[in-house]
Order: structure tokens, then C-alpha cells, then sequence
């Protein structure tokens, strides 16, 4: 913990350096020196977190600092170690592009850089230093009120670096979404840790956890809140509608670090709830939370992999990619709690496990395309899907990772991806086979939206792919592409070698989350070592790059001496193919997305031009979120619309308000006088 | 003896995925040619045509890259890999937990190279293939997975540790072969059909996709790999054929009852793979093929099919 600590420590210095020697010292260096601090900041982190997740250092500390109603004990346990070791990492290698693509000097940044640049760069790296602080805050909490100031610290910090671009209006519009969200999401979680203070008597985990069994309504009251608090960050449907535009609004590291680490303090959050609400000496979970969580997830991960496909816009195809992988780590603990609910060890096991090692792998695998997003928009000057194609001959270094994110986040193996969904997967359909009636319906509907979630994933992604990078350059723009230099790259590179070694060492990854997954399914070691299949998994992984490699050897040797040449491509003995023949973004996901405007409805906005002396004309298309149209907009429509009555408590006149101040006065004296005792 | 059969085990699964699958497209254009009152090929002319291009020199489109050349060995390794771990009458070379699902997963990540190579081609007529195989593969996923579960409940508790189901070729499907499989299981008879509709669309068949058509507009899989030719075409037409032997080995396994021992086994692998074969030729002379609108609804069906069984099952507690 003391590493974690020093960890923290250095992040909110990073985040206090950069504040202060922005003004004093120029941007730049208050840039770099955050930046480098917050580089530290994250190998002692990774340092700390790996040798608690390895050597079993855990523990809690009590800090002789009081909070009102709370106080300042923080720990770790495999739990917490292992999300520190996904934020760490993730941030790290954001932290790392961005002391490239984010720096004032360099400006490689996505907007071309105008008079407004310089002034932010350093307090990007503060506030990038203090959302990661708070990341780390929130993992080691173990006292409620603590968890909570973390928790707002981290939704502020997050909120000003979705908004950093404040001059492009979408930005502003995105933070103010995503603010709002947080605290719908943030309000639920009050109500959760007051009704779990109230029933143990105290704000601390451990004496929540040691308070004895709950009623089962209150179990399951706590467990809903839980669910809508910890669902809204990582935007579980119908929740989500603030992720497809907080993401790709913010600066790309800044993405990669909101969707990589952040959004995963809401499966954090669910975990930790149910050491709490869950304990492993009370009664078992009711099989509907289990449930209740499967729906979610199945909903949430088909519904964003369907809207990834329908998307034209490269970042928003990323960030509902990550609504997708999200539901699919819902999916895994909905398993795990079935397998709690029905005394199943092993299924409880696999599902936690396949949902946490995924939650490190989307955390890579999706900074890694974040990344690569931004590198991808700022080389070719547009988010369009249309306006890029045949990056690969131009950005080969870039190309090659992005191939590796988008097979392993489409779960398709060799990739990192495939891992975690196997588990998952095979989750299901053990539990199919194990579980009783009801249950085992609830596991069928797992592996059927994982199975249509899988396949939308990876259409969209070979579309993305396809669109992009292959095929010829649709813009003179996309012609001029390179590839990022220097710290961008590394990042990259590293960034896709961790995928691809996850994808090939599973028995490796798994030990990551070994120990809190067993601690979360009640699973002893002997249930731990009975999940089995990692060898074989690994084993084919290296079967399948053999087989490549000789099959590519075997054809170089056929061909050899042969003759070799190229020609055009068919076209129905048309010869002059062009970039404009070929297949768009928007016409690829047609058969499916087409029969199904309902779900993913297209807005056409367009305007003249008219008359005989027409004036400006404009043509806008785009995707919108039936969800966030359907279901979201009019609740919070008619929840404003009753919030107006209120407002006339509001005249703004400031007599009044003083005599609210003695109203109030007035009728806590008589609370105190006369009530009270 | 055990010696041996751990040898002639694996040696007989590797002379099966390896020499068997070309019989099959031999084995369908015949029986269309029979029920169309001609004579037709010789049974073994696709190993003639694959042998013809293995020998042949290479045409690459102009302003490929190495995705496009990547497609065809992707598309071969992975359905080889995949049948390293399906059993074929006897176990597999490759086993383990969860087996089912990276089974299903290679399948997948052959099509997605397929399709990258196809996109990369940037002609319109290979998006549109592109295009449409991502949306039928996407589509028939869950409805494989769905009948793989139903396979894995139907096994029972039989091979699963811990209280739990199954999730391994080895431990599925076994049981259900010893159980004389469909002919005393009515639900596995709706597996089977669900499965079929799966194999005809996932190697591109009548009434998905016409293998035959001469127009590029009506193609899927064909004008996929237009722009392929000599060792690539190869690799392409006998990749797809060792993925249709292998959905033809998983059908057998669901209808067949197989006995034990490595050469009956194979022996019944083949009788099976051979009436899969004739199965999808009749259907093949006697259908037309759907209009494309229509495959999703097809694929949609033979999931409820799936999942009706399945409820079937879960009601009567396996």
C-alpha cells in the first residue's frame, strides 16, 4: 500500500506542479514536468500494485486525519490491487502518447493548433494527474465517505478534460452530459452508502461487511442503487448516452484514459458493493441479481456493438466499442453472481474472472485504439471514416497496431480479447449445463448476446479497419498521412505488445485476477486450479501462428520462379477504378443497419439551396442513439419540467432569501425546543 | 496398444482434415448434376482444380497490400486450426475446456481476414461481398453458439467438473454419439436443423449464397476473392472446403450414433460427412436461392429453432 500511496502522492504533486509552474515557468514545462511526474507516478503505481497482486502484500491503514463522519483508512486487497494495475498501466501508456501528440511545442494535437493552444497544455497534464490521483483514491478508500469525496474528485477531474477543448461547442455540450450523468449516477450511490451506514452504524467497509446479514429487501434496495450509481459510469444502457460523446470529445490520452481506466471504477464499484452487500458469511445473492445483470449486459453489449457498426465517425465507433465491452464485463459478473446464487464455485469463478482480466484487457486494448484513433485523425484532418482510406501504405506502424486492437477487441483469437470472452463464454455454457431452470436460461441469453455481440464487433471493426486503412486514399489528405514519431509510437507499440502477449500467455493473464476473483466467487484454490483450459487455449493460439507462417512460407516457395505481377482489380471489365468505387463506411453495415432504423435512426438536417439566388446551404447526416432519444430525453424532459415549479423559490431577490434563512432558523429552533426532546 | 492408438489417433484426424474435405464440393456438384439429369464432373476434380492452381503463378490487384495477401493463409490456417480441435470420429489432437467456444472464434477470425482482403481490394463489387458476408456471419454466430449450448446441455453434467455442464467437444460429444444422438433425442433433431441452416450459410450455399452464379451483383463468397488467383485461389477454395467438412463432421456427430474405436469411428465420420454432403446438393437442386433481404430471417429462424429446443431441454431439467 505505502507504493500505491507514494503513487498517489506523486500524481496529485504532478497535478500541483503543473498548476503552478504553467504561470510561472510556461506551459511547456509545466506540461512535461506533469507529465514525467505522472509517467512516475504510474510505475510506482504498477510497481506497488504488482507486488500486492504477486507477493500478497494487503492490508488496511487507518490515517490519523478525521473526515466529518468518516475516516481516512485506506488498503488493499487483490481487488484493489488489480484495478490499480489496469488504471496504472492504462494511464501510463496514455500518459506516454501524450508527452508527443499533446505537447504545445510539437502541436500535433487533433484541431490545428490556434492561439488558444498553448495555455492548456499544462493544465491538460494537471488535471490528467489529478483524475488519475483520484482513480487511486477511489481504489484504495475502504470508509464510505472517503470513497465518495474520491469518487467526486475523479467525476470533476474527468468532467474538465472532456470539456478541455471548451471552444469547440460539442465538447462543452458532451462535459455538461457527462456531468450530469455522474451525478444521477453519484446521487444513487449516496442513498446506497447512507442505507449501508444506517444498517451497520458506520461509514467503513470492514465494519459494513462484519454488520451482519441484511434483510433481503434492503440487500436488494442497496443492490439496485448499486447498479444505477456504478452502471452510470460505466455507462451500462440506457446510462451510457453520455460515453459516445464525452470520448471522442476529449484529447485522445484523455480518452483512453476516461474509457481505459475510469469507466472501470464502475465495475470496481459493483465488485466492491458485493464484498459488502454479499459478504461470504451471510446468505447467498438472490438469483436475480445475477440475473438482473446478465439482461443488462446483454442489452448493453449488443447495443453498442449494433450503434459501433452503424457509426462513420472513427472515435465514436471506438467509444461505443467501449459501451459494448462494458456489457460483456456485466455479462461475466452476472455468471459469477449465478454461480454465487446457486453454490456453484467454479461457474462464480470463471464468470468473475473472465469478467475482471477483461476489464484489463479492454482497458489496453482500447487505449491502444483511442490512441491510434487520435494519431488516425490528426494525420488525415478528419474523424470520417470516407474521408481516409488506405492509411496503411502511409502509417504502416500505425496500421499494424490497429489490426492487433481490432482482432483482439473483436475477441477473435490470437488477441488479448478472445482470453477473457472465452472465459466468459465457457462461463455460460458450463453454467447452462449446471444450473437450474430459471438461472440457466439467464446464462443461454450470456452466451447468445455475447456470441451477437461478438460478431457485430467484429463487422465493425473490419469495417473501421477496412475503410480506413485499406483500399486507396479517398482524400489527398489521406494521402499525406504519416505516421506519429517518438513517444506516440512507443506508446503504441507498447500498448499492442501487451495485447498480443495477453493473447498468448492466458495462463499468465489469468493470475492477475486470480485472487480477487476468488475472493469475490467464495472459491478455493482447488476450484481456482480446476478452471482449466488456459494450456490448450495457448496451444492453439501458437498452432494458428505456425500454420500462418508456414502457409505463407509455403506459398513465398511456390512462387518462386513464377511469374508474379500485379493488375487491376475487377470491376466487371471496367478498368479505371477509382477511390470513389470503393465500398463507404456508411453503405458497409447497410443490410443490417438498414432494416433496423428503429434502433440506430439516421437524422438528415439539410437546408436549400433554393430559389433562384439561393443563400447558404448546408447537408448534415448523422447517427443518433435511439436510447438516448427514446428513453432518456423525455424522462429528463418531464424531470425538468416538474423541477420548474420549484424554481419559484428562486426569484432572485435577495430579501427573500434572507427570509428563508430565518425560516430555517426559526424552525430549527423549535426542531431543537420543542421536538426534539 | 495404447501406444498405438495414441498415435494412429491423431495420425487418422490429420488424413481425414487433410485429404477429405475437396471430396465434398466433388461429392455436391455431382449429386446436382445427377438430379439435373446430366452426368457432371468426376467426383475428384476440385482436388484436380486445386492442384491446377497450386502450379500456377500469382495476379495481385494494383495497390494491395499485404492484407489481401494475408486473407487466403488466414482463411486456411484458421479452419485447419479449427479442425485440430473438432473431433472427427474419434478425439480430438487438440482438447480442452471451452474448446467449443475457440472453435467458433477461429470460424470468425477467418472472416474477418477474408473480409479485410476483400475491402482492401477497393473495388465496389468485393466491398459489397464484404459487406454482406460481415452481416450474415455476424447474424449465424449466435445461432451456432445457441446450438453448441443446446449441445452442451443435452451432454448433461456427463464430462463437467464442479457441478457443472460441460464446454469441450470431448465431453459434448461423446455422450450425445453414444447415445445414439438424434435418433432417441427428439431436441437434437432441432439442433440438426439449426445447424444446417448455419452450414449452408456459413459456406455460402443455396438458399444463402450461389456458389455458381456467374453475376458479381448476386454474389457473397465469390466476389469476395474475385481478385484471387493461383496458390491464393487455392488456398481460398480448399480452405472453404475443409470448413464445409467440418460443419458436415459437427452435423454426423449430432445425428450419427458413433462406435467406439478409431477406425469405426472414422468410418462413420465419413458416411456422415459424405450424407451431409448429398444432403446440401438436394437442397441445393431443389431451392432457390432467397432474396438477400430474406437470409437474416432464415438465420433468425433456425435461432428460435435452436432456442425452442433448448427451452424444451432446460424445462425438462436436462
Amino acid at each position: 500500500v505505502t507504493l500505491l500511496l507514494v503513487s498517489l502522492g506523486l500524481a496529485l504533486a504532478s497535478a500541483l506542479v503543473a498548476a503552478l509552474l504553467g504561470p510561472a515557468a510556461g506551459e511547456r514545462a509545466g506540461f512535461r514536468a506533469a507529465t514525467v511526474g505522472t509517467l512516475l507516478a504510474c510505475a510506482v503505481g504498477l510497481a506497488g500494485a504488482l507486488q500486492a497482486l504477486l507477493a500478497g502484500a494487503e492490508g488496511t491503514w487507518a490515517l490519523p486525519w478525521t473526515l466529518p463522519f468518516g475516516a481516512v483508512i485506506v488498503g488493499v486487497d487483490p481487488l484493489s490491487a488489480f484495478f490499480a494495475l489496469c488504471a496504472t498501466a492504462v494511464a501510463g501508456l496514455a500518459a506516454l502518447h501524450a508527452l508527443r501528440s499533446c505537447d504545445p511545442g510539437r502541436a500535433a494535437s487533433s484541431a490545428p493548433p490556434r492561439a488558444g493552444d498553448l495555455p492548456r497544455a499544462a493544465r491538460f497534464a494537471s488535471l490528467y494527474a489529478l483524475t488519475l490521483a483520484a482513480i487511486l483514491g477511489v481504489v484504495l478508500a475502504r470508509d464510505g465517505v472517503l470513497f465518495l469525496v474520491a469518487w467526486e474528485g475523479m467525476t470533476i477531474a474527468s468532467w474538465l478534460l472532456v470539456g478541455h477543448d471548451e471552444a469547440r461547442p460539442e465538447a462543452r455540450r458532451a462535459a455538461m452530459t457527462y456531468l450530469i450523468a455522474s451525478h444521477v449516477g453519484a446521487a444513487a450511490l449516496y442513498v446506497l452508502f447512507a442505507l449501508l451506514a444506517r444498517h451497520a452504524g458506520g461509514f467503513g467497509f470492514e465494519a459494513i461487511a462484519a454488520a451482519g446479514p441484511m434483510a433481503p429487501a434492503l440487500a436488494g434496495t442497496a443492490f439496485g442503487l448499486a447498479i444505477t450509481g456504478f452502471g452510470t459510469k460505466a455507462a451500462f444502457f440506457p446510462l451510457h448516452v453520455w460515453a459516445p460523446d464525452a470520448y471522442p470529445a476529449a484529447p485522445p490520452p484523455a480518452a483512453a484514459l476516461l474509457s481505459g481506466a475510469l469507466s472501470k471504477m464502475g465495475i470496481y464499484g459493483l465488485c466492491r458493493a458485493l464484498f459488502l452487500l454479499a459478504p461470504a458469511a451471510g446468505p447467498a445473492p438472490a438469483t436475480w441479481w445475477g440475473a438482473l445483470l446478465v439482461v443488462v449486459g446483454a442489452v448493453t453489449a449488443v447495443w453498442g456493438a449494433l450503434n459501433a457498426l452503424a457509426r462513420r465517425d472513427l472515435k465514436r465507433l471506438v467509444a461505443y466499442s467501449s459501451v459494448e465491452n462494458l456489457g460483456i464485463v456485466a455479462l461475466g459478473l452476472g455468471l459469477g453472481l449465478l454461480g454465487r446464487a446457486h453454490g456453484l464455485p467454479l461457474l462464480a469463478y470463471l464468470g468473475f474472472a473472465g469478467a475482471l482480466l477483461h476489464v484489463l484487457n479492454h482497458g489496453l486494448m482500447k487505449s491502444l485504439l483511442f490512441l491510434l484513433a487520435g494519431d488516425v485523425v490528426a494525420a488525415a484532418g478528419t474523424g470520417t471514416l470516407d474521408r481516409m482510406g488506405g492509411l496503411l501504405r502511409r502509417m504502416p506502424r500505425t496500421a499494424a497496431a490497429f489490426l492487433v486492437g481490432a482482432v483482439a477487441i473483436s475477441g477473435l483469437p490470437p488477441g488479448n480479447g478472445f482470453v477473457s470472452e472465452w472465459m466468459i463464454l465457457t462461463a455460460g455454457l458450463r453454467g447452462a449445463g449446471g444450473l437450474p431452470g430459471g438461472a440457466a436460461t439467464a446464462a443461454v441469453l450470456a452466451v447468445v448476446a455475447l456470441g451477437l455481440a461478438g460478431g457485430l464487433a467484429g463487422a465493425a471493426f473490419v469495417k473501421a479497419y477496412g475503410v480506413a486503412f485499406l483500399g486507396a486514399a479517398r482524400t489527398p489528405e489521406a494521402e499525406a498521412a504519416k505516421d506519429p514519431g517518438g513517444a506516440a509510437g512507443a506508446a503504441v507499440l507498447a500498448a499492442a505488445a501487451l495485447c498480443a502477449f495477453l493473447g498468448l500467455q492466458p495462463a499468465l493473464a489469468a493470475i492477475l485476477p486470480g485472487r480477487a476473483a476468488a475472493a469475490l466467487a467464495l472459491a478455493g484454490p482447488e476450484v481456482v486450479a480446476s478452471a482449466g483450459g488456459f494450456g490448450g487455449v495457448a496451444v492453439m493460439a501458437a498452432t494458428l501462428l505456425a500454420l500462418v507462417a508456414g502457409l505463407t512460407w509455403l506459398r513465398a516457395r511456390l512462387l518462386r520462379g513464377r511469374a508474379v505481377r500485379e493488375g487491376p482489380v475487377w470491376a466487371c471489365g471496367y478498368e479505371q477504378v477509382g477511390p470513389r468505387l470503393q465500398y463507404t463506411a456508411s453503405g458497409f453495415p447497410e443490410p443490417l443497419t438498414g432494416p433496423l432504423t428503429g434502433a440506430v435512426p439516421r437524422r438528415l438536417d439539410r437546408a436549400g439551396p433554393d430559389g433562384y439566388f439561393p443563400a447558404a446551404a448546408h447537408y448534415l447526416d448523422r447517427m443518433a442513439d435511439a436510447a438516448g432519444e427514446q428513453l432518456v430525453v423525455p424522462v429528463v424532459r418531464r424531470f425538468v419540467a416538474a423541477l420548474g415549479r420549484i424554481r419559484a423559490l428562486q426569484a432572485g431577490r435577495l430579501q427573500l432569501y434572507l427570509l428563508y434563512v430565518l425560516a430555517t432558523l426559526v424552525l430549527l429552533l423549535a426542531w431543537e425546543l420543542v421536538i426534539s426532546p | 496398444v495404447n501406444l498405438l492408438s495414441a498415435i494412429l489417433q491423431p495420425a487418422l484426424h490429420l488424413v481425414l482434415l487433410l485429404a477429405l474435405p475437396p471430396l465434398l464440393p466433388g461429392v455436391v456438384a455431382r449429386v446436382k448434376a445427377i438430379v439435373a439429369g446430366r452426368r457432371g464432373p468426376p467426383l475428384l476434380q476440385p482436388y484436380r482444380d486445386l492442384l491446377r492452381l497450386l502450379r500456377k503463378g500469382a495476379v495481385y490487384g494494383a495497390g494491395t497490400s499485404w492484407v489481401f495477401r494475408a486473407g487466403p493463409v488466414v482463411s486456411l490456417a484458421t479452419a485447419l486450426c479449427a479442425g485440430a480441435i473438432l473431433p472427427l470420429g474419434g478425439p480430438a489432437p487438440l482438447h480442452f475446456a471451452g474448446d467449443v467456444v475457440a472453435f467458433a472464434a477461429l470460424l470468425a477470425l477467418g472472416r474477418f481476414f477474408t473480409v479485410a482482403a476483400a475491402l482492401d481490394a477497393g473495388s465496389s463489387f468485393e466491398g459489397m461481398g464484404a459487406s454482406r458476408e460481415a452481416t450474415f456471419g455476424a447474424l449465424a454466430e449466435p445461432v451456432l453458439l445457441l446450438v453448441l449450448t443446446l449441445l452442451c446441455v443435452a451432454a448433461g453434467g456427463a464430462g463437467g467438473a464442479g457441478g457443472l455442464g460441460a464446454a469441450g467437444f470431448g465431453d459434448v460429444l461423446e455422450p450425445v454419439g453414444a447415445a445414439a444422438a438424434a435418433l432417441t433425442q427428439p431436441v437434437l433433431v432441432v439442433a440438426a436443423a439449426a445447424l444446417f441452416v448455419v452450414l449452408l450459410s456459413e459456406n455460402s450455399r443455396i438458399p444463402v449464397d450461389d456458389p455458381n452464379t456467374h453475376l458479381e451483383l448476386t454474389m457473397i463468397h465469390e466476389v469476395m476473392v474475385l481478385d484471387h488467383s493461383g496458390p491464393d485461389l487455392a488456398f481460398i477454395e480448399y480452405g472453404a472446403a475443409v470448413k464445409l467438412f467440418l460443419f458436415a463432421a459437427l452435423l454426423a456427430h449430432l445425428v450419427l450414433p458413433f462406435p467406439a474405436g478409431p477406425w469405426a469411428g472414422a468410418g462413420v465420420l465419413v458416411a456422415g460427412a459424405l450424407g451431409a454432403a448429398v444432403a446440401v446438393g438436394v437442397v441445393e437442386s431443389l431451392m432457390a436461392r432467397l432474396r438477400l433481404r430474406r437470409v437474416p430471417q432464415l438465420l433468425v429462424s433456425a435461432g428460435a429453432l435452436a432456442a425452442l429446443g433448448l427451452a424444451v431441454l432446460l424445462q425438462r431439467g436436462h
